[in-house]
């Protein structure tokens, strides 16, 4: 079989499941209805944080039409996403931990009577002391929102030390010290959460749901309903939007379930606008501060970086995202020593988690601006400075992250170029600016949730004497297109189209285990393995023609819907007539492909956050418009490059691209996830401030600028055909382009998101004044960090292991203490 | 358990035309025309992501006009045209619109794609070229959470094209 140029990878097409998109025919969750349904709605405590003393729901039990009422008896067992957080019940026991926590379930013939039913419960509560910022939680140690984690309310500290930055700094011409805050945000996907629990006829359960990971729903369901894993079939519907949102088990799912499971009948819920932002799991708002060292020419000597991230609630992903914050600004950049020091906290706030980028747009929004700054101290242009300090390709970095191509330098120059850079950076009028930013990201997370050495995804093949090629995977189509890129690639290895395939996803009954879509990991893992599966068919096939044709199988060409002889072409059967013959040679056809991601290098404990086969670059020029007067900030143009690798479906690739680019603008500009207190004669309660899409900003259409996309398509060897990824990179340097561009427009630094324009007049006021023409954070509270765990980088003679082991804090002695 | 025996709130009758044909439909008065088109029509195609007109998932075309089927009540409908996403395409051909979403990844997730596209349906047959700002001002009250709605504007023009050629393909026929 001879290598031939690609017919379907990389040219634009219509995704698979386009037509069904544009019919409305794509079944959603909500859009399922079973024969003799029930309806679920949720009681939300009114309260951030209480003890429940009592709950009766005696009335709604009896009010005519509900079937089933459910409380945190009936579910009491912990679950969460991540091992070391089982943290969350399906409906609160003991206590509530933020407005929005669930108490209490009802199930009845309809939503409207379900919804009336949640008024006739009763519950009493006993309220404890709110936590609401993370200083709060910092300084307070009882109550705790949570009986497990560091000590009093701090869920995870982290301090890594790769190398000593002291001497770096020593080293260093300049260094410079800035404090950075990045607002919570949230996903705003147009889906609402639903979901829909039956009995299949034989007792198995089956629950549809919009998730992005079936997965770790499955596993969750096992362990709350005590049920063996075998036993239980989760179907991930397509998602109306993910973006991170959809990737923890919910409370809800558990709860239709059991309500199933109990009344036999098909059981249906559908979370109202405003419940959704109480699931959130959106950025963590983080509080950063950063020192760097410098050379002259801008080379970083040392960088010391640490975080203190509001988690919310409850653990989510937070102790990844804690990492999270750390892991990457070595990825984009050269730097040879590095420090670390991270900590999460609770707060009585609907539970942050990952969001588009997952902890490190927070950091990337730091790190850029800072560089901005730092360049202008050293009269350096921005992007010269950014093309000398790049990380360089086939590197270890500092903390033991294994970097193998980097198109960041062309992305760099493309953006540069294409924007016009070097006639408009600094030199536009007034009012009128350009900043530039870049970022990397993981083309998957090289570790999965839970420990184990299986596979993080599976695709098997069936192929028959029809010609048509089915494809099993368990992964997501959050309408990222991960179907698309499933068939495409199968679709180029056996020469036939992308039409002929039928893909069938995230069903755990039905499909290989696939992990999930989230860390921008599906293109390439389901992709490695989807050909792994098509040349193992292929090579079926293959024996089974050259034997009928006898001739040799490396003789034989699949394109076009034929098996053919590349030297006669002529001579050659259809894809179908090869399925057939190879059938009767080996009987029925089915192959299966799966794929893990390599060993990392780093070898010390929180190592496994961070590493990923291959990191994909982005480089971004903002240009902004600036009303001095009102400080309205408008944004006319953006100009992207992104190392992708190579594009699996170039129409597909811009509209991550764009995607990622209007998502930014929104966290740059406008969206925050905040709070605020009820009036005391109402309850004094933490509130969301505005949990409706109405008062939660997010950008239109008149908002969206013009983006000159641009893709640096350099082969990676470990993505399938060459792919990175494309679905999270781009959205991280729009940020901190934005505020770099602000600053060029009018001179004021906002080192805060979302730049808005009463930040901006602030920021003008303070420098007419003659104070420091900036906005943002003064300063970064005292953190008790632990003792750093020392890993010498490689240059250092590091084999990835640390040096030492620190010793854990004890959170009992914390517990012994007399109370307040 | 037993379930006490509900009471029945009274239904509304009404007739109403959708998607070119006639339909009598009852339901529970209080129900708005997106619960009607979805629970007593079974016309899951129109979406909801706020049910508080936010969002515009839910836009169907009433008597020709883009209106937010959560914010009008089912009985406001009685003897009107109402014209969902599931009344675009035509003895199985796709509308022009369709076929550019599709083509030119106008959708992603196709969550806000049935509201958004009989918003540009109602665009495209008041003004036969509109310009991208006439496209980005009929759209503004579409969120669309994925595409940044770059690709929406070039599949509305491709569309506007394709219609035109369409239009003057039907005038020229005999």
């Amino acid at each position: 079989m001879t290598a031939r140029k690609l017919s379907i990878i990389g040219v634009p097409r219509r995704r698979v499941d386009g037509r069904a998109k544009v019919l409305g025919e794509t079944r959603f969750a909500d859009d399922i209805v079973l024969p003799r349904m029930l309806h679920c709605k949720l009681l939300r405590s009114p309260l951030p944080h209480a003890r429940i003393v009592r709950i009766d729901a005696s009335r709604a039990r009896a009010r005519p039409g509900v079937h089933l009422v459910l409380t945190g008896r009936d579910l009491p067992l912990e679950y969460g996403i991540l091992p070391v957080s089982q943290d969350e019940q399906a409906l609160c026991l003991d206590k509530v931990r933020f407005v929005g926590d669930p108490v209490a379930a009802v199930v009845a013939r309809d939503e409207l009577t379900a919804f009336e039913a949640l008024d006739d419960i009763e519950v009493e509560y006993e309220e404890l002391l709110t936590l609401a910022t993370p200083e709060e939680s910092l300084e307070t140690a009882e109550p705790r929102i949570h009986d497990y984690g560091e000590e009093g309310n701090i869920h995870k500290r982290v301090a890594l030390a790769f190398g000593d930055v002291e001497e770096g700094f020593a080293g260093a011409d300049r260094v410079f010290e800035d404090v950075f805050f990045y607002e919570g945000n949230t996903h705003l996907a147009l889906e609402q959460h639903a979901s829909v629990a039956a009995v299949d006829p034989d007792g198995k359960i089956t629950l549809w749901s919009a998730t992005q990971t079936p997965h770790y729903v499955h596993r969750a369901l096992a362990k709350v309903l005590e049920i063996p894993a075998a036993h239980i079939r989760v179907i991930a519907t397509p998602n109306g939007g993910g973006f991170g949102g959809k990737s923890d088990p919910f409370n809800h799912e558990i709860v239709v379930a059991k309500a199933a499971l109990e009344l036999g009948r098909p059981v249906k819920i559908c979370l109202t606008r405003e419940e959704v932002f109480y699931c959130h799991r959106g950025r963590h708002p983080v509080l950063m501060r950063f020192k760097t060292g410098v050379k002259s020419d801008g080379t970083i000597t040392a960088m010391h970086l640490q975080t203190l991230i509001d988690g919310g609630a409850y653990g989510s992903y937070g102790v990844a995202s804690t990492f999270y914050t750390g892991a990457l600004q070595t990825v984009t950049y050269h730097v040879p020593r590095y420090r670390f020091e991270g900590c999460r906290v609770f707060t009585n706030k609907p539970p942050c988690g990952p969001k588009r980028g997952h902890g490190t747009p927070q950091p990337r929004f730091g790190q850029e601006i800072q560089l901005d700054k730092i360049a202008e101290a050293l009269s350096l242009d921005p992007a010269e400075m950014r093309l000398r300090i790049a990380e360089r390709p086939d590197t270890l970095t500092a903390n033991y992250l294994r970097v193998a191509t980097i198109g960041l330098s062309e992305c760099i120059r493309r953006v540069v170029e294409r924007s016009g850079w070097k006639d408009r950076f600094r030199k536009l009028p007034e009012g009128r600016g350009v900043g530039i930013a870049c970022s990397a990201y993981l083309s998957g997370a090289g570790l999965p949730i839970y420990w184990n050495q299986m596979p993080h995804t599976g695709v098997q093949l069936k192929l028959d004497r029809s010609g048509g090629v089915t494809a099993f995977c368990g992964a997501t189509e959050i309408g990222q297109g991960s179907d698309d890129v499933l068939v495409a690639c199968i679709a180029e290895v056996l020469g036939i189209r992308p039409f002929d395939i039928r893909a069938v996803t995230g069903d755990t009954d039905l499909t290989p285990v696939d992990l999930g879509s989230y860390s921008s990991r599906v293109t390439l893992m389901m992709g490695n393995a989807a050909i792994q599966a098509a040349e193992r068919a292929k090579e079926l096939l293959a024996s089974a023609v050259a034997r009928k044709l006898e001739i040799p199988s490396q003789r034989l060409a699949f394109a076009d819907g034929r098996v053919f002889d590349v030297e006669n072409p002529e001579r050659g059967v259809s894809f179908q007539e090869a399925v057939c013959i190879a059938e009767a040679m080996h009987g029925t056809i089915g192959t299966v492909g799966s794929y893990s991601p390599p060993p990392s290098a780093a070898r010390f404990k929180g190592g496994g956050v961070g590493p990923s086969p291959t990191y994909s670059y982005t480089a971004a020029v903002v240009e902004v418009e600036v009303d001095t007067v009102t400080g309205w900030i408008s944004v006319p143009h953006v100009w992207i490059a992104h190392d992708i690798g190579r594009s699996i479906n170039p129409t597909l690739a811009r509209g991550q691209v764009e995607g990622s680019v209007y998502m930014a603008l929104g966290e740059a500009l406008m969206e925050e996830q905040t709070f605020r207190r009820l009036p005391a004669r109402l309850s004094n309660a933490l509130v969301h401030k505005f949990p409706s899409m109405l008062e939660y900003k997010s950008p239109t259409t008149l908002d969206m600028p013009l983006v000159t996309t641009d893709f640096v398509e350099n082969p990676d060897p470990m993505g399938p055909f060459g792919a990175k990824e494309v679905g999270q990179g781009p959205l991280l340097p729009v940020m901190p382009a934005v505020a770099n561009a602000v600053y060029d427009a009018v001179g004021v630094r906002i080192d805060e998101v979302p730049i808005t324009p009463e930040k901006i007049l602030k920021a003008l006021e303070a420098r007419a004044s003659g104070k420091p023409a900036r906005y943002g954070p003064a300063a970064f509270p005292r953190v008790e960090w632990p003792e750093l765990l020392e890993v010498p980088p490689p240059w250092a003679g590091g084999d990835g292991r640390a040096l030492n082991r620190p010793e854990r804090k004890s959170a009992a002695k914390l517990e012994t203490a007399p109370r307040p | 358990m037993t379930v006490g025996r509900a009471e029945t709130r009274p239904k509304a009758p009404i007739r109403l035309r959708v998607n070119d044909e006639e339909q009598r439909v009852s339901f529970d008065s209080y129900k708005t025309l997106l619960e009607v088109l979805r629970e007593d029509l079974g016309l899951m195609g129109t979406k909801h992501g706020c049910e508080l007109g936010e969002c515009g998932a839910c836009a169907v075309l009433l008597d020709g006009e883009p209106v937010l089927s959560c914010l009008i009540l089912g009985v406001e409908c009685d003897g009107r045209d109402v014209k969902t996403v599931e009344g675009l395409a035509k003895d199985g051909r796709l509308h022009p619109l369709q076929e550019a979403f599709a083509d030119l990844g106008a959708a992603q997730c196709g969550y806000c794609t049935p509201g958004i596209l009989v918003t540009a349906l109602a665009l495209l047959d008041r003004v036969s070229h509109p310009s991208r700002e006439q496209v980005k001002e009929a759209l503004s009250g579409n969120i669309c959470r994925c595409t940044g709605y770059l690709q929406i504007f070039e599949a509305v023009e491709e569309a506007m094209v394709a219609s035109a050629t369409r239009r003057s393909e039907t005038e020229t026929a005999p």
